[in-house]
């Protein structure tokens, strides 16, 4: 199997793929991105916790039209995973309105993003419907 | 009139639209020349100039137009706030004045945008080379596109979509609608970019953008510049009757940012702050929005417009679907919004927005508004949404002299 690596770090591939936040361990509040401190409450000390791979689309567009090199149309969506929000598109249905709707429960899937000089794999996830 | 008031002595706005014989200092000079003009004042009276240019952020523009419109040695402020740019020059130019440090200032606000795309997400190359993460998501190759998007249309589609469903009711014929109002509304302004009245089916079957924003459900690309001469009370009340007559009072002036709210960084909240500001404008203005005769609001996509009838109070918290399908916020309506035509249509160089809006507003407060005029017009509201997020908020009132 070829080499894999996420194509962000709060990504962790393996038997049981999943996204993971930094929580300030004050208030709670959870992040994707590297942090100074926190936005909510101005702690320092985050510890790390693990997002539900499953949840419910809050929000979504279509975006038909985008700079040159990104594939259209794709789902972009804002995703509640048992109260944290998650940003990801949704995959693995079609890209239209008559597929993708709001309150949809959805759960995480990888998928290849492309392969390096090396023959590494990058692996992105998105979000597919949990039926149909 | 209150010595610790402010007022617009002087606004103008250019055509916005296309104007490629002409640079940015040129549209500048023409919408600073004007609200001179208005104010019957010269750029020898103004003691502080707040500047904003977001595409040439870095250019001085400010001083730039100094060079030619006057090198007086006063203090420029040049300011970048995203979309609120314009209301930022406005404030910063009104803060010097409230703290005593000018009488009387001049704020600007230009862009050249016509051609324009998409003004936000990454463009993509081939992935190649070696693999390795970087920036704050650890990132090995670019994430627009891969991981939600980056562009406005999709970013504001979501916005409106979040809306409907939190409270239901939206659908993509409902945020069609709202543009068919502004774009109706634009008929009357020819100051507008786009004048043309468009109905629902060609909104609906126009190219669609990000669903559910077709291309005329979003902001328009466009040049154009505006600016505002203000002054205080008591510089004011030593002016000619006919000043004092059409000077329009700054009742309230309020700029916020996001607060952090569960979700914001992984979809702006452009709701909070929005409501921040319209509550602390509401206060200083000892009004409420039941008192507004227009609203100038930032429909810089149509799903956007629907969110802040909502966050400026216009309607019942989660009723802001009820409450566009009452036909409320159409020109005849109880609460007339863009009636100029709004981004959608009058256009949205950028930092020019925020101050095009207070001129709109200034000029139906003034009775000035021509064809589309609301008649009787006391008080007005306008708003901008910069991403990232900056909100500006001006109450309006008409003289009282």
């Amino acid at each position: 199997m070829a080499n894999q690596i996420p194509l962000v770090d709060y990504l962790v591939l393996g038997d049981r793929p999943h996204l993971v936040a930094n929580e300030c361990t004050s208030c709670g509040a959870r992040f994707f991105d590297r942090r100074n401190a926190c936005a909510k409450c101005g702690h320092t000390d985050f510890t790390r916790a693990d997002i539900p791979t499953t949840g419910e689309v809050r929000a979504f567009t279509i975006v038909a039209f985008a700079a040159p090199g990104i594939l259209t149309p794709y789902v972009a969506a804002m995703i509640d995973c048992g109260g944290t929000s998650v940003r990801g598109n949704v995959i693995n249905v079609p890209a239209d309105p008559e597929h993708v709707s709001l309150g949809m429960k959805v759960r995480l899937a990888t998928e290849l993003v492309g392969k390096d000089d090396e023959g590494t794999e990058a692996i992105g996830f998105g979000f597919e419907p949990t039926e149909g | 009139m209150a010595s610790d008031d402010v007022w617009v002595l002087g606004i103008n706005m250019t055509k916005f639209g296309k104007h490629p014989d002409e640079d940015l200092i040129d549209l500048a000079s023409e919408a600073v020349l004007g609200a001179l003009a208005d104010g019957g004042v010269t750029m020898a009276e103004m003691g502080v100039i707040g500047a904003g240019s977001l595409m040439a952020a870095n250019a001085g523009i400010g001083q730039q137009l100094q060079k030619q419109l006057g090198q007086t040695g006063v203090p420029v402020y040049n300011v970048a706030n995203a979309c609120a740019t314009g209301a930022t020059a406005l404030r910063v130019a009104m803060m010097a004045i409230k703290a005593g440090e000018a009488d009387m200032g001049l704020a600007f606000g230009v862009e050249k945008l016509s051609g324009a795309g998409l003004l936000s997400g990454g463009s993509r190359k081939d992935d190649s080379g070696s693999f390795a993460p970087s920036g704050r998501y650890g990132a090995v190759a670019p994430v627009d596109g891969r991981i939600g998007t980056e562009i406005m249309p999709g970013v504001f589609a979501q916005i409106g979509m979040e809306y409907g469903h939190r409270y239901g009711g939206t659908s993509f014929e409902l945020f069609a609608r709202i543009s068919e109002k502004n774009h109706a509304h634009s008929t009357l302004n020819p100051l507008a970019a786009y004048s043309k009245r468009m109905t629902l089916e060609e909104i609906m079957g126009d190219f669609m953008v990000a669903y559910p924003n077709t291309r005329p459900m979003c902001s328009a690309n466009c040049d154009g510049a505006a600016a505002a001469v203000i002054v205080s009370g008591a510089k004011l009340a030593t002016l000619s009757a006919e000043q004092r007559r059409r000077a329009v009072k700054i009742s309230a002036s309020v700029l916020t940012t996001d607060p952090w709210e569960e979700s914001c960084q992984i979809l702006p909240d452009v709701n909070t702050l929005t409501r921040n500001a319209a509550t602390l404008a509401y206060e200083q203005a000892g009004i409420g929005p039941d008192d507004l005769d227009l609203v100038e609001l930032h429909d810089c996509f149509a799903t956007a417009e629907l969110v802040h009838y909502d966050n400026l109070m216009l309607c019942e918290q989660g009723g802001a679907v009820d409450f566009f399908q009452s036909g409320a916020t159409w020109r005849d309506g109880s609460m007339p919004v863009n009636v100029s035509g709004g981004l959608e249509s009058k256009g949205h160089p950028i930092a020019a927005t925020g101050i095009a809006n207070v001129w709109e507003v200034a000029t139906h407060l003034r009775g000035e508004a021509g064809p589309r005029q609301i008649e009787g017009a006391k008080v007005g509201l306008t708003h901008v949404i910069g991403l990232g997020s900056a909100c500006g908020v001006h109450i309006l009132e008409k003289s009282a002299a």
